[in-house]
């Protein structure tokens, strides 16, 4: 094997997983930082639009920290796609692309589906709910919840934060019940 | 600043009133170089081991992989050993501060808040995080799935003291 088939790779879970981990240590020591990235969102509406919400109104200045670190993970991607991406398809569970197929989405070479995933999508109604109706799930839901993944599931449970313990459940739950139980009506739409 | 319920944000550190000896530290805006490349070493592993793959979301949910169990369970761990001996050795930060580690109280926002953002994630795919490295793959479209999270956390706001807490 040859350095750059080496290097475009994809990471197995034992690699990825500790190194996600380090992000909390790393961030404490650097600045006493509590890892968490979806107040970045709750940031950006105090800094362009914080009306007369009451929630929006504080020093979003002090919490900038937050915007270089997401504005890091966008840059991040840009450079592991453009340098170290894999040429290879993406390798799906059988019963998965079985499934999709039946909702005419055969095509996984990305990561994310191209036919469920595009601009002209936009239009209709299956990409409507995916896109603009679970994007403000994902930010509604995570700021009632005062934390995502990142914010409960990783630094909560580090911290042995039992509140942090039932929204990991939570989220897993509305996982489980949206992609067994619901998400198949919204993509054969 | 004057809020009416108590704070159930425990992300935003400088509202956090718990937090009675957080930094008092400030910092010229470069200070924050630091933190954008911990970012961009967090999008590349995104990336790298495809934890931002629509697919690998499905997955998971569906019980067909073991590949986010492992990635969030081993996160997790190293965490865990991250903090306790942090608190163990009462390392400090570079700039000479102590630690601290802000207590969660419990709310049922937790409950609610958790089970809707369960169900966003399962559709995009994607938890807040992931939702900006997938446009930095190129998948432009998912612009319109953040500024539609931002427009949620902004209607959360607006109706913040109507919501059970």
């Amino acid at each position: 094997m040859n350095f750059g088939e080496w290097i475009s790779r994809p990471w197995p879970w034992y690699v990825a997983g500790p190194l996600i981990g380090l992000t909390v240590p790393a961030l404490l020591v650097l600045g006493n930082k509590s890892f968490g990235i979806s107040s970045s969102f709750r940031h950006i509406c105090a800094a362009c639009f914080p009306g007369n919400v009451p929630f929006f109104q504080y020093d979003w200045k002090k919490e900038a920290w937050n915007l270089f670190f997401v504005a890091g993970i966008l840059l991040g991607a840009v450079l592991a796609t453009q340098l170290l991406a894999n040429p290879q398809p993406l390798q799906i569970s059988p019963q998965l692309s079985a499934e999709l197929a039946g909702y005419g989405i055969t095509e996984h070479n990305g990561l994310l589906p191209s036919q469920l995933f595009n601009w002209p999508a936009l239009l209709t109604l299956r990409g409507l709910i995916t896109m603009v109706l679970g994007g403000f799930l994902v930010g509604f839901g995570t700021r009632y919840a005062g934390g995502c993944t990142s914010g409960h599931a990783i630094m909560g449970l580090s911290t042995l934060q039992w509140p942090s313990l039932i929204a990991t459940c939570c989220f897993m739950i509305g996982g489980f019940v949206m992609a067994n139980l619901i998400l198949p009506f919204i993509l054969s739409l | 600043m004057q809020e009416t319920i108590t704070n159930t944000d425990f992300e935003v550190r400088s509202l956090d009133s718990i937090c009675v000896n957080d930094s008092r530290l400030t910092h010229r805006w470069y200070h924050n170089i630091k933190y954008l490349i911990v970012g961009i070493l967090f999008g590349i592993i995104f990336v790298k081991a495809e934890i931002i793959s629509w697919f690998r979301i499905q997955e998971m949910f569906r019980l067909q992989s073991f590949h986010m169990y492992g990635v969030i369970g081993s996160a997790v761990l190293v965490g865990m050993l991250s903090v306790w001996l942090i608190k163990k050795f009462n390392i400090k930060t570079i700039y000479g501060e102590t630690i601290v580690f802000p207590v969660k109280a419990f709310n049922k926002g937790q409950i609610y808040g958790g089970l809707l953002f369960g169900f966003g994630w399962a559709i995009t795919g994607a938890c807040p995080g992931p939702l900006f490295a997938q446009i930095g793959t190129g998948a432009t479209v998912v612009i319109v799935t953040l500024l539609s999270a931002i427009a949620g956390t902004w209607v959360y706001g607006y109706v913040r003291e109507k919501l059970p807490h």
